[in-house]
């Protein structure tokens, strides 16, 4: 353990309690408290990956969620994760972990050869370079450059994890256990509100586990864990570790992620949920979301050992581990120098601390003189030497006006270059809210502006830097909210106090020079990410990309894992120059959830599997299941698709069912179709208004067939709809459009027609509907329905009788969608299985047959009777459908204006017709596309496309419905469907392929 | 999500409602009485305007009521619901505002 401090007693790991674990094969070992990443510094390990386009070695270069380049594949089978960056993962024992994008390993990177045609991968580049020929783009250019340009690996298993989701509310969410985020908590859970506290890191407390400061005159861990308990110990409190708030939406609506076990390793808690995402309703939000170290952007600032200053304090301070033995601190402000004390202190060597301002104030120049250290004024480092890792730096004076340098080049040894360019406030989850922000010159970053929900800001997230502002700002902040939250102060809130510390200003340097111009010699990057360099950038703007969105995308700057955490202002500094504006002038890319990745196990939570969707099945599905039928998916419900006997594919069962409906007798179960009770005195005035056809003069008893039109006239659903008595109608719907239908009618009932007295109750799931269809269903209505008369003459077509069937109250439909004598059996759904069978019991004798979906389709095909849905698209009319004996010319109704519109009257419109193939065995596919003229010149002009299609047992053929432009005007003549490889024939005929004169039904 | 205070129900998350869009549009008495003109305007054509707004909502997971809500398009600043059949109240005379405090 080289990497670790001598002294036993420093940092928060636990020594008493060493884990194993293994990084590309090789076992290594940490203690409870690493993370992956310092454990992985301490063990002497720099080279982590290889980076995105060039293949650059890259290392560990923060401690937190804005790790660019710390990124590996955690775990193996169906356990893996790619992406996941090493500053956060928590060491546990056994834990197995590989390099990304890097083969045949990360020391000898194969690809790395693209590091030598740096110029082609310029920003654009993929604009710029695969462009022709055109059709090699999805054939090789894309899958080479999807191996090559690879992140990690997502798993090709099942996710063997469970995932949790919780709703809950409060009066404070605070956002962040750091000083500001622990002072406003303390301050607001102490009225007595409900405060969640959620905080990212394994461990609450922020930059205080990082830096050694006094709150309060004592230790600031001390009065960390002071604060920690005296929040767990209410009840009002709920303290969420390991926990980041990752989306921020409207009304104060929050998605936070918690990471309940990955802490324990893949199998550490069986049967607890993995990770649990929240659902947050806060009355208020106290965002202490801290700040982001900004990287320097000089050359070869991407080499493993270089460094965030202030991430190298946290693993010195935090982890006791040292990242480098022999530093070169490189800086623009004052928090780098502190850095460099406790680098110094824990016993690294500090070749040098280098500063591109001119002065130093003397109380930072003393501290580092105590300690032996080199000062490097008015210098800066201009480039990195070392082949894999950091083994030097170059320096050199940098000339007055900052552009250039100035004198000669000095050569420095190290391992480690700490560097610091100022600091971002975390706005992120403030951007996300809607808040704008603003600018502010002196600290040279973005801080929050203007908010635009019930929310404070306070502590470093607002710009607040020093630990007196930070605890002040936090303070006030909870005090704030949670008044506004209507609680008042309590007496014993007072704020924590530490001593306020005197600091220069920041001075920026947004790109660092070097020896040679910008674009020649060594890569200055941007974004570690995704490899866009300084030179990239300047290349976009002299392309004429002025707005930072198309820059973004241009260029990929800020996009990838991290979103541009530590680069995103350095990209604004860069192009603001460039295009000779400020910063706050060019405005900052769109910030959006979430703040770091979030899985979609997380994200889908319990919605898994069975419970993916709900699934609806029959009171008879048990017998469906125990006759073998295959299911179909309608909707949620689960329907017989065919019923299969031993030995049959579908075809041959499907063509048996359709055979045996029309020869014999056929039972299927329509229990899913839509059921809505339509009950009050102006029931008949108000379905009158909804569908085409005429409904005041239905006698009680009867049935009718209607159709519904959107207002634009369109068709919407279909069925049949029964007088049941004076004020109420028994309505039908299709399967699918139920739930749509019922609000459609409630819409026009509570807003259109408020004083229309009709009341509308869906009753779908409490009747059975039993359908038994064919010549010998009159035969099985005698055995199971005996006191009833089914003649013709007593129960005549399109009618409906209440009656006895197998010993249950029923009430019976003489209705038909297959075009043969069919009587709808509708009982309360309690008995729908019992009546099921005592049906099929008598029917047996009759060779009486079961069908499913796909016969009930071929046989209503055969009649022509539109499916909605499947002959409609929201774009066809009832006269598109030859359906014009159905639309009332005496009345209004919804859709009525519509269908005289222009639009809707043209002639050339796509109209149902039948379609007969000249090769009678040939079956069209459905949705095939029809031409008039298949010798014209591609693209094709298209007349329409088949919309069923069928082989037709009963027509001894295959038989096809279709829309075709004009069609209800081209009855007998040609139209081809361009299939691949061949053209088929077909000839426009009527719709109705089977009894085109009814005489079976009736 | 929006936060919408149901008149029947109280607050609700949105996902339990449905936006029918602009309020205050009446079917026409006698639409054959229309050129093909005005009654594409009332079919097609909505006002969308930055600021206040008056829309219908729907609460479809819940009580299956619809009612009319003034909505700030800029803000998602709800002012208020009222009933169907109510008197619209006047738009606030004020812009949208930011409930957050303003530094």
């Amino acid at each position: 353990m080289s990497g670790r401090h001598q002294r036993p007693d420093s940092g928060r790991i636990d020594r008493s309690a060493p884990l194993h674990f293994t990084f590309n094969g090789r076992r290594y070992q940490g203690y409870a408290g690493d993370t992956l990443a310092s454990a992985l510094l301490a063990n002497g390990v720099k080279l982590i990956g290889r980076s995105f386009k060039y293949h650059r070695p890259r290392g560990i270069v923060s401690a937190g969620s804005e790790e660019p380049t710390g990124l590996v594949q955690l775990e193996i089978g169906g356990y893996t994760e790619p992406n996941l960056r090493a500053t956060q993962i928590e060491l546990y024992e056994g834990l197995i972990t590989t390099t990304q994008n890097a083969w045949p390993s990360v020391e000898y990177d194969f690809g790395a050869v693209n590091n030598l045609f740096s110029k082609i991968f310029i920003a654009g580049f993929y604009y710029k370079t695969f462009m022709q020929p055109r059709s090699f783009w999805m054939r090789y250019y894309e899958p080479a450059i999807r191996r090559m340009a690879g992140m990690g690996r997502a798993s090709r298993e099942p996710d063997p994890d469970i995932y949790d989701r919780m709703n809950e509310h409060c009066d404070v969410l605070v956002v962040g256990a750091g000083p500001a985020g622990l002072a406003a908590a303390q301050a607001a859970a102490r009225t007595g509100a409900r405060v969640i506290l959620a905080d990212e890191q394994s461990e609450m407390g922020g930059n205080l586990l990082t830096e050694n400061v006094k709150i309060d005159g004592r230790p600031g861990t001390d009065w960390l864990a002071h604060v920690v308990t005296e929040l767990d110990s209410r009840d009002s409190v709920r303290l969420l570790p390991r926990t980041t708030v990752f989306g921020y939406y409207d009304y104060n609506y929050l998605c936070a992620v918690e990471r309940c076990t990955d802490h324990l390793g893949p199998k550490g808690a069986p049967g607890h949920p993995r990770q649990r995402v929240w659902h947050i309703r806060a009355k208020q939000v106290v965002l202490a979301t801290g700040a982001h170290e900004r990287p320097l952007v000089f050359a070869d600032n991407d080499k493993p050992g270089v460094m965030l200053a202030g991430s190298v304090r946290t693993y010195v301070n935090r982890f006791a581990t040292l990242p480098g033995r022999n530093a070169v601190v490189f800086t623009n402000n004052d928090s780098a120098w502190s850095a460099a004390f406790d680098m110094a202190d824990a016993g690294m060597a500090i070749a040098a601390i280098v500063d591109r301002r001119d002065t130093v104030r003397p109380a930072l120049a003393e501290r580092a003189r105590e300690r032996g250290i080199r000062i490097l004024a008015g210098t800066v480092v201009t480039g990195v030497t070392g082949r894999r890792c950091v083994a030097g730096v170059e320096v050199a004076r940098l000339a007055s006006d900052g552009t250039g340098i100035a004198g000669g080049v000095e050569q420095i040894e190290c391992d480690l270059v700490a560097m610091s360019g100022g600091w971002n406030p975390a706005v992120h989850l403030f951007c996300q809210s809607q808040g704008k922000l603003r600018y502010d010159d002196e600290k040279a970053c973005f801080v929050p502006g203007r908010a635009a929900q019930k929310q404070y800001s306070a502590g470093s997230a607002n710009g607040a830097f020093a630990l007196a502002d930070v605890l002040i700002e936090g303070f006030h902040a909870g005090i704030s909210a949670v008044d506004a939250a209507g609680y008042g102060a309590t007496a014993n809130n007072v704020p924590p106090r530490a001593d306020r510390e005197e600091t220069a200003p920041l001075r920026p340097l947004w790109l660092v020079p070097s020896t040679k111009t910008l674009g020649h010699g060594a890569k200055r990057f941007v974004d570690l990410q995704n490899d866009v360099t300084a030179a990239d950038l300047l290349l976009a703007h002299r392309e004429g990309l002025d707005s930072v969105e198309h820059v973004k995308r241009y260029t990929t700057s800020g996009m990838g894992t991290d979103q541009g955490k530590t680069s995103n202002v350095n990209t604004l500094a860069i192009l603001a120059e460039a295009q000779i504006k400020t910063i706050p002038m060019l405005g900052v890319t769109t910030f959006r959830a979430p703040y770091t990745p979030v899985t979609y196990g997380a994200l889908a939570g319990r919605d898994v599997g069975h419970l993916a969707d709900p699934i609806r099945t029959t009171a008879i599905h048990r017998w469906h299941v125990e006759h073998g039928a295959a299911f179909e998916d309608v909707g949620q419900w689960k329907r017989p698709w065919f019923f299969p006997k031993p030995g049959e594919d579908m075809h041959q069962a499907v063509a048996r069912e359709t055979k045996a409906v029309r020869d014999g007798v056929g039972i299927l179960d329509a229990s899913t179709l839509g059921k809505i009770q339509i009950e009050g005195p102006d029931s008949a005035e108000f379905l009158n208004r909804i569908y085409t056809n005429a409904w005041k003069k239905l006698d009680v008893g009867r049935s009718r067939y209607g159709l519904m039109c959107r207002e634009d006239g369109m068709v919407f659903d279909d069925g049949v709809t029964s007088r049941i008595g004076e004020n109420s109608f028994l309505m039908t719907t299709t399967t699918g459009g139920a739930a749509n239908v019922l609000d459609w009618l409630e819409e026009y009932l509570q807003t259109e027609w408020p004083t229309l007295k009709v009341y509308c109750t869906s009753v779908t799931e409490q009747w059975a509907t039993i359908s038994i269809a064919g010549p010998k269903s009159i035969d099985v209505m005698h055995e199971v329905a005996p006191g009833l008369d089914v003649s013709s003459e007593r129960f005549p077509f399109m009618s409906f009788q209440e009656g006895t069937v197998a010993g249950v109250a029923a009430r019976i439909f003489r209705i038909s969608f297959t075009g043969e004598v069919s009587f709808e059996i509708n009982v309360p759904s309690y008995y729908g299985l019992a009546v099921w069978e005592a049906v099929w019991a008598a029917g047996e004798k009759h060779g009486m047959t079961p069908y499913g979906t796909e016969t009930m389709h071929v046989l209503r095909a055969e009649k022509g009777f539109i499916i909605v849905g499947q002959e409609t698209d929201g774009t066809v009319t009832p006269i598109d459908l030859g359906m014009d004996w159905i639309v009332s010319k005496q009345k209004d109704f919804v859709g009525r204006r519509s269908l005289t519109r222009s639009e809707s009257v043209r002639s050339d419109r796509k109209q149902l017709v039948g379609l007969l193939t000249e090769d009678p065995k040939e079956i069209l596919p459905e949705g095939a596309q029809l031409v008039f003229d298949p010798s014209a010149p591609i693209p094709m002009p298209m007349c329409g496309h088949v919309t069923s299609s069928y082989w037709s047992p009963n027509c001894e053929r295959s038989i096809a419905l279709a829309l075709v432009k004009g069609g209800l005007g081209k009855k007998g003549e040609t139209v081809h469907a361009p299939l691949i490889g061949r053209t088929v024939r077909a000839t426009i005929v009527d719709p109705v392929f089977f009894d085109p004169e009814n005489k079976r039904r009736d | 999500m929006l936060l919408i205070q149901c008149p029947w129900c109280g607050p609700r998350d949105e996902i339990e409602f449905r936006c029918g869009g602009e309020a205050h549009i009446a079917r026409p008495a006698d639409p054959t009485a229309l050129d093909d003109a005005q009654w594409a305007d009332f079919l097609f054509m909505r006002t969308n305007p930055k600021g206040w707004h008056r829309e219908r909502w729907y609460h479809g997971a819940g009580c299956r009521r619809w009612f009319n809500g003034i909505r700030s398009t800029i803000t998602h600043e709800i002012v208020g619901f009222y009933k169907m059949g109510e008197t619209p109240p006047p738009l606030p005379d004020r812009s949208p505002a930011s409930p957050g405090p303003t530094r």
